[in-house]
């Protein structure tokens, strides 16, 4: 029976309310993007960082001819300086930190040039114009330092590369994509809470006279309260649902599809990770609602 | 069943009390009156004992509760043991006349089958069988009133407070409201009404208590409206 007049009632008060309850739905669905998007981008970065940080080597660049750098005015590499180079990583203090040692030679940094290229620029090279290199993978990507020390400025060496740095241009564009998208969901959240707000005041104040003759005849508070608490919990958690499912399209549909299609050597957000997020997002609309609730209620619902 | 004793109320520090000093004692199945002009406090008589305000003095005991000590959650409860009655009837005007009596008990959880069975014998104790499906505007006035004490003593409390139940009628459906009230005090409730009508204090000789700027001027067995009249 109560279950039964709350949900009537519940039912009752949006359909009154409507645009009202449209709105709640769609501030928190937008919102709630923005929150969800925030967080995607977020563990991409940490998919991202697992991914190509276990992948990333220490690219030592062997002195080529015709060198312009200062190191290698001495022409290039010699195979004797070769070899130096090859003992300080496989047999020098360094060796502990150095998982694998490998070598690319012209031939090989051209083969490998030629597989990616997809623009035709090779045709205009030869392998001799390429740069041999070690490819240094180490056991510990973050004592990067202390290898580079130890080889840059032996002579041979033309450069020392961290690949981790190449990402970091990226990862600093994806954190500062997360600032504003949390921003934005943080001001989109605070609107969303003053529309519930709202929206539960005018539906309270639109059954001020059923209210009221519920507190005259003793109904219990929680009776009296649970209606309007529900509409705002049920308008926010349908907006986190819209949220849910507009971002489980766009992981599917862009990044799945799309991006995967055009740029398909990187992991990507899937809609595994979508799933993750959702009860979050759900939990947050309600506790949103609930907030809002408490905050409105004690007013013109008392005892 | 209501009792108070040394009750005072001020509802603004510093302002002139709009109760003062109040005891009282109404029986069990009493009928009392509570006459005095506007502002003499008869709002706040019955307010303070529906325990929508307190006193800033002194103690009310109402249906075996001392209502000072009484805790915000239990109200709810003890609000089922009043039944109310106000001059505008306070129904809710998109339901019908029989749903408007089940609200009362639908919102307290009462099961369904005993709301099917009580509201019905509630109708036709204040004369409106066969009315069930009208909604309040196709209603007199007078049978308007008679759908709200339905629903104030469908629960069957053993008080109803009745504030001004006839200041919106006309003398001839005053008096079948009055007899209505009557026969419900017969069944053993005590009834507590407030009211300016001269004629129905005068017909009734009930019990009466009156009112002046805060104080119990008048507490008479069988008594008229106005003193000054007899």
């Amino acid at each position: 029976m109560r279950l039964k007049f709350i949900f009537g009632e519940v039912a009752n008060g949006l359909r009154r309310n409507s645009t009202m309850a449209l709105s709640v739905v769609l501030v928190t669905f937008v919102s709630l993007t923005f929150v969800g998007a925030a967080a995607l981008i977020q563990m991409q970065i940490g998919d991202l960082k697992s991914d190509w940080y276990g992948k990333v080597e220490v690219t030592i660049g062997l002195c080529p001819e015709n060198a312009r750098s200062t190191q290698c005015a001495a022409g290039s590499v010699t195979a004797d300086q070769q070899e130096q180079i090859r003992k300080v990583l496989e047999e020098g203090p360094v060796s502990d930190l150095v998982e694998k040692v490998y070598f690319e030679s012209k031939e090989e940094a051209f083969e490998n040039y030629k597989r990616q290229d997809n623009q035709g620029i090779s045709d205009l090279l030869t392998a001799d114009q390429m740069q041999s290199s070690f490819r240094v993978k180490l056991n510990d990507p973050e004592q990067f330092q202390v290898v580079s020390d130890a080889v840059a400025g032996m002579p041979g060496v033309d450069y020392v590369q961290d690949q981790r740095e190449i990402f970091s241009q990226l990862f600093k564009f994806l954190n500062a994509a997360t600032v504003v998208a949390a921003a934005l969901a943080g001001i989109m959240l605070l609107t969303a809470g003053l529309l519930i707000t709202t929206t539960i005041r005018l539906s309270a104040m639109s059954r001020r006279r059923e209210t009221a003759i519920m507190r005259m005849v003793g109904s219990s508070r929680t009776l009296i309260q649970a209606p309007f608490m529900l509409e705002g919990a049920f308008a926010a958690s349908l907006g986190a649902i819209f949220a849910v499912g507009a971002l489980y399209a766009s992981v599917r549909y862009v990044v799945g599809d799309w991006l995967k299609s055009s740029v398909s050597w990187v992991a990507y957000v899937n809609e595994a990770d979508v799933m993750v997020v959702a009860p979050y997002l759900i939990a947050i609309a309600v506790a949103l609602a609930g907030a809002a609730s408490v905050v409105t209620l004690g007013k013109y619902t008392r005892a | 069943m209501i009792r108070f004793d040394n009750v005072s109320k001020v509802y603004a520090r510093g302002a002139k009390p709009a109760l003062d000093d109040i005891s009282l004692e109404i029986e069990r199945g009493d009928f009392v009156f509570l006459v005095g002009s506007s502002g003499s406090g008869k709002s706040t008589f019955l307010k303070l004992i529906l325990r929508e305000e307190r006193p800033t003095d002194g103690e009310i005991y109402v249906a075996g509760r001392h209502l000072n000590r009484l805790s915000n959650w239990r109200v709810p409860q003890f609000r089922r043991e009043i039944g109310a009655v106000f001059q505008d009837f306070r129904l809710l005007p998109n339901k019908t006349v029989y749903q408007n009596v089940a609200f009362a008990l639908q919102v307290i959880g009462k099961k369904r089958h005993i709301i099917n069975s009580t509201v019905p014998e509630m109708l036709d104790l204040v004369g409106l069988a066969g009315k069930e499906k009208r909604l309040p505007h196709e209603l007199s006035g007078g049978e308007q009133q008679r759908v709200a004490i339905a629903r104030a003593f469908v629960n069957h409390p053993p008080i109803l407070l009745c504030d001004e139940p006839t200041g919106n009628l006309d003398p001839g459906t005053s008096v079948g409201i009055m007899r209505l009230l009557d026969r419900i005090n017969r069944t053993g409730t005590t009834v507590l009404m407030a009211t300016h009508d001269d004629e129905i204090v005068d017909q009734m000789r009930k019990r009466v208590v009156e009112l002046k700027g805060g104080h119990l001027v008048r507490d008479q067995d069988r008594g008229v409206y106005g003193l000054e009249r007899v």
